[in-house]
């Protein structure tokens, strides 16, 4: 660890704020991101499941 | 031989179940690989690496920017040529592609707009100028979303694939004038940090996380994109026999 102590970590010198800003936006972004990439074919998924159930009951 | 070859591999990658058979292979080990090599690279930024001289910490916040803007750069090329393979060939895969890639490009153009404009404050004590590396990173962030407008906005997912296509390949020369801008033109940001590796003006202890964090987010944009080509391909291929024996 570059950092002598916890609390100097998360100071950062003056520029706390600005790194640990930077980073939490970009990790929600990217993180929300990727999980709608995932739900996206569970989605697809699932309403192809419905259409095949409702084509089978329609015969 | 080489022809039989090429024709293969183009048969295969273009063929939808051959793509959806690859990634079922791929995404189980991929995706924790890309958030692993991601936060390794981030963390070691983050804490270990040491402070710039002149800028301090708040330097450290190049471990996101960077990679976020190279990937959106390099996201952009791949989406136009996968649009002038559509255009050429109507090749099915290439919109896919195209609608696959758009998503996670436009965030991390945001990404590098939002990092860099906090990055600009306490650095040159403006979070935004309307110059030439800045303003033509926003243009590829609306050229982003212009694409994914587009696609959304035509019906026929053929035509709505072409005309994307076509703003995908053209928008390649607004790629060329983000890289060069900060040497065509006077401007805030500093020029290109990988390049002066050679001069050693970036030491190996910041060059490793920077290079680990940019390869992790590379894999996480492949991630992204295998997610979103499955989506798209399961319902473009709906009607077909293989995406019925899956459920």
């Amino acid at each position: 660890m570059y950092f002598e102590s916890f609390s100097a970590f998360l100071q950062m010198g003056t520029h706390g704020v600005y790194v640990w800003s930077a980073y939490g936006i970009s990790a929600l972004l990217i993180v929300g991101n990727l999980w709608l990439a995932y739900r996206g074919e569970q989605k697809v998924r699932e309403e192809l499941r419905r259409l095949a159930r409702r084509e089978q009951s329609g015969q | 031989m080489i022809w039989s070859t090429l024709t293969r591999w183009y048969h295969q990658l273009g063929s939808p179940r051959y793509f959806y058979r690859f990634s079922d292979v791929v995404l189980p080990w991929l995706w924790p690989l890309a958030l692993l090599v991601t936060a390794t690279g981030l963390i070691w930024g983050l804490a270990f690496a040491p402070e710039d001289y002149q800028q301090g910490n708040s330097y450290r916040i190049i471990f996101i920017h960077v990679p976020a803007a190279s990937g959106a750069l390099l996201g952009y090329v791949a989406m136009g040529v996968a649009g002038l393979v559509n255009l050429v060939w109507r090749m099915k895969m290439a919109e896919v592609m195209i609608k696959a890639i758009a998503p996670f490009g436009a965030l991390l153009a945001a990404i590098a707009l939002i990092t860099g404009a906090i990055w600009g404050k306490p650095t040159w004590g403006t979070y935004w100028e309307w110059d030439a590396r800045l303003t033509s990173m926003l243009i590829l962030f609306f050229l982003y979303l212009g694409v994914m407008a587009l696609i959304n906005a035509i019906p026929d997912p053929r035509q709505a694939g072409r005309a994307a296509g076509l703003l995908s390949l053209v928008g390649v020369i607004n790629v060329v004038i983000v890289k060069y801008s900060v040497e065509w033109w006077h401007s805030l940001h500093q020029g290109s940090t990988l390049k002066l590796v050679g001069k050693s003006s970036m030491p190996p202890e910041m060059l490793t996380p920077l290079l680990i964090s940019m390869l992790g987010i590379y894999l996480l944009f492949a991630v992204s994109v295998l997610w979103r080509a499955r989506a798209e391909l399961l319902w473009r291929e709906r009607k077909s026999a293989w995406v019925k024996e899956l459920h």
